[in-house]
Parts: structure tokens; sequence; C-alpha cells
């Protein structure tokens, strides 16, 4: 079991709380404690709006242990609007809707799922931040 | 040795190369499949005694449950009372475990080191098989979301063909021109040369990554026996091959971390740590062993090693001049794409294939007159990079 692994993520994983160095105001997700921008300690939590915007994307099908009833699913690199890159997967987006560049939001939802008695892990994804067309 | 222009007492040298068909080995367990490539190897260097052995490896532990291969293999290879350790950084591990054999042969500790790659994929498959190679990513920012090696190469792909402009048949050729110079090589998976309509036609991978985009993760081991020049057994009809240049290099782990995701930073610190330290340049390389697990880091190491400016590298496969006849052939024997992809073991293929070419001993994939050669691995989507320039020697 994993439980604790995850539970230490939490402020990450559900909050997308990173850091802001005090010396050269980088924003930094993950956290490092040291800003890779220029080398100080940077300990101060930000939290990030969670908006951004699509580098790149694609699909996965064959996928890991664990996310198998999920497939296939979408994943991006998304841009966030306060500057770092994240690596996430797409929800509640239609295949036609994917573009580089497209805005997201980040949204909260169950990643990955170890079977009946297993852990269920929650984190974020991202998902269109213009609304859809009325269909 | 000293009468024969062998140059200086310092110097490593490659005396031999051990190498086993990549493929999958139903039949052969992993010590098996390494203990195979050792004993090759030691043939070609009658009379050597390895000190030491480097093994690189990445997925041992997690696809056989096996760790402590460097005893495992040293045990089983009759060499008990060796040094022997393995050496993991994801797909730069050939090249990183080479570099540490090249270390501790230059700091003068040994004589003789035996370097093993080796990966045994074969025994899972599925989700098990694509957690593996996940491992290579950062756990808890990159495989938690459920990414691939394959999806990052798709990542890279699509934003590089978006950025560049260039057509979706782009890095065609690279996947063409390895499966071509693979036909002659006896231990290369896929012998068989591909029609640019097969490639046009494949289905998708992981979207736009399709089929010939991607290496088959194979079994294979491939070995290396170092020596310093005092070892240096007399000339023999063979050229001399020294190692000129040894560097590994890192940049971070996650793809989202890279200030520019579109260029390998770690490969491009290596290389040219690599070139000044064998003191040539990339216009002196006649043979590039790049990593090609996914057509896109072909393109992406042409620009890294100075080949090509950022964004251009895939213009490199559509005008020729990665043919065997071309200005800068690479994947000579099949690279990852056609030889296999052997993991943690490509670096060890890598490098014995470039003694191959520059000692003439590459049959029909031969590039004439091949006298200084480049290998370079990358772990995971490049965060470790390790680059080797060898150079052929003649006799006086």
């Amino acid at each position: 079991m994993e439980n604790a692994r995850h539970w230490r993520l939490r402020r990450q994983r559900y909050a997308l709380v990173g850091e802001v160095c005090p010396h050269c105001e980088e924003k930094i997700f993950p956290p490092r404690d040291i800003c890779p921008e220029c080398g100080e300690e940077a300990r101060d939590l930000f939290e990030f709006s969670g908006r951004g915007q699509v580098y790149s994307f694609t699909k996965v099908s064959d996928a890991p242990t664990g996310y198998e009833e999920s497939a296939p699913y979408a994943i991006a690199l998304v841009q966030l609007d306060e500057g770092p890159m994240v690596t996430a997967q797409l929800t509640d987006i239609n295949d036609e809707q994917l573009r580089v560049g497209m805005p997201v939001e980040m949204v909260t939802r169950k990643l990955r799922s170890d079977g009946e008695r297993g852990m269920l892990v929650y984190g974020y994804k991202f998902r269109s931040a213009v609304p859809a067309q009325a269909a | 040795m000293s009468e024969d222009n062998r140059v200086n007492s310092n110097d490593v040298w490659i005396v031999g190369v051990g190498l086993t068909p990549v493929g999958e080995h139903w039949e052969k367990s992993l010590r098996e499949i390494a203990l195979e490539a050792i004993a090759a190897a030691l043939a070609e260097a009658p009379g050597l005694s390895p000190q030491a052995l480097y093994v690189a490896n990445t997925l041992a532990p997690a696809l056989s449950g096996q760790s402590q291969l460097g005893s495992l293999l040293a045990d089983f290879a009759g060499l008990r009372g060796v040094e022997a350790m393995t050496i993991e950084a994801a797909g730069a591990s050939g090249g990183a475990a080479l570099r540490q054999a090249y270390l501790a042969l230059k700091a003068g500790a040994f004589d003789v080191a035996l370097v093993v790659g080796l990966e045994k994929v074969t025994d899972q498959a599925g989700p098990a098989l694509q957690a593996a190679l996940a491992t290579a990513t950062d756990a808890d920012y990159e495989a938690v979301q459920g990414i691939t090696p394959t999806a990052q190469a798709a990542l890279i792909m699509r934003r590089y063909l978006h950025e560049s402009g260039a057509p979706a048949d782009a890095l065609a050729g690279f996947s063409l021109v390895a499966h071509a110079n693979a036909v002659g090589n006896p231990y290369a998976m896929f012998r068989r040369a591909i029609k640019p309509e097969d490639y046009s036609r494949a289905g998708m991978v992981s979207e736009p990554v399709n089929m010939y985009d991607a290496a088959p993760v194979a079994d294979g081991a491939a070995a290396l026996i170092l020596a310093r020049s005092s070892a240096l057994p007399p000339a023999g009809p063979l050229p001399a091959v020294r190692v000129a240049g040894s560097s590994l290099a890192i940049a971070a782990v996650a793809l989202h971390d890279r200030r520019d995701p579109l260029v390998l930073e770690a490969a491009n610190h290596s290389a040219n740590q690599a070139y000044r330290q064998a003191g040539v340049t990339a216009d002196d390389i006649d043979v590039f062993e790049l990593h090609d697990p996914f057509s896109i880091y072909a393109a992406l190491s042409l620009e890294a090693a100075g080949f090509a400016s950022r964004g251009q590298g895939w213009r490199l496969a559509q005008d020729g001049e990665i043919t065997r006849q071309g200005r800068i052939p690479v994947t000579t024997l099949g690279g990852s794409k056609a030889r296999g992809d052997t993991g943690g073991a490509t670096g060890v293929y890598q490098v014995a294939e470039v003694t191959l070419q520059l000692q003439g001993r590459a049959g029909p994939s031969q590039v004439e007159g091949a006298r200084i050669g480049m290998a370079q691995c990358l772990g995971g989507s490049g965060g470790t990079a390790a680059t080797h320039i060898l150079v052929r020697v003649d006799p006086a």
C-alpha cells in the first residue's frame, strides 16, 4: 500500500500548491524548495490558479497498471498561466475539441484505481476552460 | 604497445565486443542472455581477465524481481573475485556503465574491465510492462497521471511538428533508414526494409506516434571488454579502437520541468563535452549511433549534437544525409527501431556497433572508411544522456 506516499502529496494533488521564490519571484511547481531559476532557497507556498493552456497532447490506449479502466485517455503538457508546465490528463473534452493552445482549467478527479480493495488516487486533471457549444 | 604508435599509457581501449540477437527470447532467462554476451566478448580478448564488471540494466527489479545483477552475473560467469555492480540511468544505463568502467580504468584502479548491458522484458506484457517502462518518468508528477514513454514521445512529436511546420511524415526517413540498415545485421530483430507507404499507412500507437515511429521493446544483451594501454594485446589483424571521449550529462527527469521540452539539453551538454575531450567537432564524426526509441528522439538528438539547428533535424532524414553514404550516417545497424529497443542495454549495443564500424566488421551495413564514431544514449525523455566518441587507431 502506498497510502502515505499519496497523502504526503495532497496539497499539490488537490490544490496545485507550489512555491514562489522570494528572491526572483519565479513560480515553482512541483515544489522543490530550491528555485530552478536563481538557485536560491524558495519555500514560500503559492497556490496556482489552475488555469493554463495545452502545450501538447496525445492519447494513451496502452495504459499502465492502475489506469486500464480509464483508457483510452487524453494526456497533455499544460502550461500554467503563472509559468510552470505540468503533465496531466485532460477530462470532459471531446477529441474534436483537442488542439495545441486550447485554454484549460484544473479539476479534481480520480487518477488511479487498484482493484476493488485497492486505494483510489485522486488528483488534478484539466478540462476545457471554454464552455462546449450547446449540442 | 608503445612500439605500435598506440600512444599514451593512460588511454582506454575497446578490446572485445559481444553481441546477442535482439528479440523475444522465450527460451532464455535474464542471466542466460547476459552470459552469452559476456562469453562472446571474452572470446575476443583471449588472455585478458576483467577485474571489474559494470552491469547496465533498468528493468530487472520491476520485471524479473531481481536486483544485485553485478554479483549474480559475475558469479555465474565464473568471475568471482571481481568488483561488480549495476549502473542504472534508464535508457542511458549502457552509456553510464561504460563511463564508470572508463573512469575506473583512467584512474588506474583496474587494467581490464567488462561492461554488459542487458534487458529481459518479454516475461511481462501489457499494463505491467507499461508501468515498468514508466518508472523512467517522475513517479510523483508524471507516472501518477498515467503517462508512458510512448505518450511522452507523442507529446514532444506533436509540439515539434506544430512548431516546425514539418509535414506529418517528416520523421519517416528515420524509420526507413533504420530498417534498411538492419537488413545486414545478424543481431537485429527486424531485418526487413520498409517502404514510405508502409510508414504512411501505419496505425497510430499514440497519435502522432505511429507503429513505425516506435521501436519494439525486446530482450537482448551486449558486452564490451575495455583495457588500459598497459593491458592492450599486441596488434592483431583488427585496428585498435580507443575511447577518445566519454561524457554523461543530466537534465530534469520530468519533461514538464525542462525549459524547452523540444531541446535535449543533457544530450547537447554531453555531446559537447565529448567533442572537447576527443578534440573533434560534429563535422569529424563518420558514424553516429543515436538513440531512437521513438523517431522524434532521432531528430532531437541530431539537433542536440550540432548536426542541425532547433526544429530542423527532420530535414536530414528527408535529404538522405543520414544514410550510410550520407553526411552523417545514423542507426547504421538498425538502431532501436530495427535492431530492437533493449532499454538499459542500448548504450552497450551502440558502442559495440560503432566498434564494428571502425574495425570494418559491419558487413553489409559497413560505412566505408569510418574512422571516428559517436554513440549517445538517452534516459527516459532525455533526463540523462551519455556520449562516447571512439577513434580507430591503425598500426604504424
